[in-house]
């Protein structure tokens, strides 16, 4: 596969500058079909480095699908489209020349449910870098994938057993754990605690503050608590009924202090205020 | 129920619950079930009886290492069973390559259209074909047309012709196998810069493969007792050879019978003799039959072990 440099952006250069607020995503007026339904309409906003930004808003109003879109995973959904631009550090994300493939390398992905592979501990991280034809040692890399992600001390005498005898809260940090083992630039989390319990939702939440100062993170979530604390712009979506179902839109996209205490649209301070949603 | 244990509250006049009642119909489902268990069983064991009283008396070492006789004491079983091991062998092979093959491709690789939607429904219908309609579309395509490479009326012909009747059902039963694997484990793998097939071979397949022995052990299952269609190639009912290991070109073109076409055979002669010898020959059978299944079962549940 011929490789892409442009696509290949390291994290490692990202960090030198923490302070500066590098431009990873742009999304420019986005709308996205599933056949001739349109799911999502009208979504514009901006997603910065080493930032955590957060997509919050109730159910059905598209914030997984526009989190999906930075992965291109909806191209695995037959009908799926994405009309409008999204660009990646100022490339065309959809553009004929670049390999879904390859960019799901740079842009890793955490799921709702904790889906480790039926493998081994070690397996679960090997897989990634190896299919992906990681050349170092990987016995460091594995060990230093789940120190990132907290879990080294807890399965460091189990690294042959399978990833599926771990708790809840530990699968998710082994799937972050293998998200991180390849290096990726940006991480997308898709309500990575919706099924967890409060302790392990703050692991998480603590290890989310952890991975900014090296990885982009856009994470959405049902919490808005969760999206207060640990995210620093947040991005509020809302549905509205249409015959097919439901039509997501975006409402407001801001800092996350500014959305939290003096939000600018009401729609926006009544979901915050638990009046609906 | 209005006793005195009852711990109903007694003003409570809107659920009238009738708990004996529905005692009682759980009870009825339960004995019919019961019922239709045992008559399965029965029969089975009346057969298996029937079967042991009748042939044990010819099941000897001879009858296994001798060839067909007009006489009954001297009638053997040995093309037979020697020709149903070449035939299984062959046809599991070629089966499982072409249907364990097609059914990944169906189900990972394949895009939801039309073309695809005809496909599927084409292939449950071939599942329902009879067996003697295969027989003949082996017997133009194996034995005739393509003659220069199969020998005619050869073990490979017959072994191409029973892989077409049982891949149907191994498409089918590998497609549920697959289907069966979560999708968060593929969009887990996809989501890490794998490809469809790095995602099917690492992640699908070996999830998956427990399932499609299951399928396999089925449709041959069913190979091994089909007759109707290998009369219709030609396998042969007297044999008084064996096809030749090497080369293995030879062996393959070499004409053969199997166990089901021998026993039917001997079942059709006029002597009572001859009965006795089928009736040994259908325990050879499902030795064989149970033999085969249980290999496949070891092999299954090795594998569930080795994933977690």
């Amino acid at each position: 596969m011929t490789s892409n440099p442009e696509l290949s952006k390291s994290p490692n250069e990202a960090s030198t500058e923490p302070n500066s607020k590098e431009r990873v995503f742009n999304v420019d007026n986005v709308n996205v079909y599933y056949g001739s339904y349109l799911a999502v309409r009208d979504v514009t906003m901006d997603i910065y480095a080493n930032e955590v930004s957060a997509l919050i808003g109730p159910s059905g109003c598209g914030k997984s699908t526009i989190l999906r879109c930075f992965n291109r995973l909806n191209d695995l959904i037959a009908g799926a489209k994405v009309e409008g631009k999204i660009t990646y550090r100022g490339k065309d994300l959809y553009a004929k020349k670049v390999d879904p493939v390859e960019l799901r390398r740079n842009i890793g992905m955490i799921f709702q449910k904790p889906n480790p592979f039926p493998k081994s501990i070690y397996e679960n991280i090997a897989f990634g870098a190896r299919i992906n034809g990681y050349q170092g040692d990987m016995d460091d890399l594995v060990e230093k994938s789940l120190k990132q992600a907290a879990l080294w001390e807890e399965v460091k005498d189990k690294l042959k057993e399978s990833g599926l005898s771990l708790s809840g809260g530990q699968q998710q940090r082994l799937c972050i754990a293998r998200g991180i083992a390849i290096q990726p630039d940006v991480l997308l989390m898709d309500e990575p605690c919706s099924s967890l319990d409060p302790l392990s939702t703050l692991r998480i939440e603590e290890l989310i503050a952890e991975l900014k100062k090296q990885y982009t993170i856009v994470i959405v979530t049902h919490n808005m608590q969760q999206a207060s604390r640990v995210s620093d712009r947040t991005a509020f979506f809302n549905a509205r009924a249409i015959e097919a179902g439901k039509q997501g839109y975006l409402v407001e996209y801001d800092s996350t202090k500014t959305i939290f205490s003096n939000p600018a649209e009401e729609a926006t301070k009544q979901y915050i205020t638990g009046a609906f949603g | 129920m209005t006793s005195a244990d009852s711990i109903q509250k007694t003003e409570d006049s809107q659920f009238q619950t009738s708990l004996r009642k529905r005692y009682q119909q759980g009870n009825v489902l339960r004995i019919v079930s019961l019922i239709a268990t045992y008559i399965g069983l029965v029969v089975l064991g009346v057969l298996l009886i029937d079967v042991v009283v009748d042939g044990i008396s010819y099941l000897d070492w001879g009858f296994l290492s001798n060839f067909p006789s007009r006489k009954p004491e001297e009638a053997g079983f040995k093309s037979a069973w020697v020709g149903t091991i070449w035939l299984m062998v062959i046809t599991a092979i070629v089966s499982f390559v072409v249907g364990v093959g097609s059914g990944i491709f169906l189900e990972e690789f394949a895009a939801d259209t039309w073309y695809a939607k005809i496909i599927e429904v084409n292939i449950g219908n071939l599942a329902a074909v009879p067996s003697i309609i295969y027989g003949l579309l082996g017997l133009q395509a194996f034995v005739r047309v393509m003659e220069p490479l199969t020998g005619g009326r050869s073990v490979l012909a017959g072994s191409l012709t029973m892989s077409l009747l049982i891949i149907p059902i191994i498409i089918v039963s590998t497609r549920e196998a697959l289907k069966a694997v979560p999708d968060s484990l593929r969009q887990g793998g996809i989501a890490l810069g794998a490809t469809r097939w790095q995602v099917v071979r690492e992640q699908v397949f070996p999830l998956a493969f427990p399932g499609m022995l299951t399928g396999m052990i089925l449709a041959l299952s069913r190979a091994i007792g089909e007759t109707a269609p290998l009369i219709a190639v030609g396998a042969l009912t007297y044999i008084a050879f064996l096809p030749d290991i090497w080369p293995i070109t030879e062996g393959l073109q070499t004409p053969f019978t199997v166990m089901p076409i021998q026993i039917y055979n001997w079942v059709s002669r006029p002597q009572a003799e001859f009965h006795s010898v089928a009736a040994s020959g259908i325990i050879v059978l499902m030795a064989a039959l149970l033999l085969m299944n249980s290999i496949a079962i070891f092999f299954r549940n090795k594998f569930q072990q080795k994933i977690y």
